[in-house]
């Protein structure tokens, strides 16, 4: 998938990953697309959460070898 | 959509209890709320302009798990379970848990206080402290952050009232 930003949040812990991606997304436009790398098992539900009341769409969740891959769409 | 409120009393002054409140003041910031937070009695230190001496204290928490930050794994899997009484006894037994406790917490990507207080202010979390536990405790405006506010019961009740949610820490 294309995206626009990355952000590393790999090794970080609650509630870190949702308070880096919150900056990076405000570095981005409307419409842009952040992706995040995470190692936090919290983080899944977290993005979820944070997407459905910040507005901002999460287009995609995956998992592998114990690592977290989102990509969220700027409201 | 008018904006979430949230406002949370903190009232414990040790490393561990330091954490929910600025947890979840910095994440409720981060997804839009306004949020403000009032520190009173022992929740006062966590004001203090460097909060990297808060300790906590294993004595009569049995809820506390007592286990290595370092090591190899089944190392790291044992549980010290030390009587109460002998806790009491040995000089520095605190400050040993304390750095102890801030190694696990390093190792495990956890923020410090001092970053996660650092992250509310930066989103914009009110901070006040409560003026009568502040005379109380003998401490001075100066002891504390600057630009943070300074009031009673009925400051808190005036934004409390206000907002969504509300919690006692």
């Amino acid at each position: 998938m294309n995206f626009d930003k990355e952000l590393d949040a790999r090794g970080l812990n609650c509630p870190l990953p949702i308070l880096r991606a919150k900056k990076s997304l405000s570095e981005v436009t409307s419409g842009q697309v952040l992706k995040i790398l995470s190692t936090d098992p919290g983080s899944v539900k977290d993005f979820a959460a944070f997407a459905k009341q910040t507005g901002n769409e999460l287009l995609s969740t995956a998992e592998a070898a114990g690592e977290y891959t989102f990509f969220m769409k700027k409201k | 959509m008018d904006t979430k409120k949230l406002a949370i009393i903190a009232t414990k002054g040790t490393l561990d209890w330091a954490y929910p409140p600025f947890i979840l003041a910095s994440t409720a910031a981060a997804l839009g709320y306004e949020v403000q937070i009032f520190f009173t009695f022992y929740g006062l230190q966590l004001l203090k302009k460097d909060v990297s001496g808060l300790k906590v204290s294993p004595l009569g928490n049995p809820g506390m798990p007592m286990k290595m930050p370092f090591g190899p794994k089944w190392f790291k899997g044992i549980n010290w379970n030390i009587p109460n009484a002998i806790q009491s006894l040995v000089p520095g037994y605190e400050n040993v848990a304390s750095s102890l406790m801030k190694m696990t917490i390093k190792n495990n990507g956890v923020a410090t206080i001092h970053d996660l207080r650092g992250l509310c202010m930066e989103a914009d979390v009110k901070f006040i402290a409560c003026q009568m536990t502040v005379e109380l405790f003998g401490f001075e405006h100066s002891d504390f952050l600057d630009g943070i506010e300074y009031g009673g019961a009925a400051t808190f009740f005036e934004f409390a009232g206000e907002t969504d949610i509300c919690l006692f820490i």
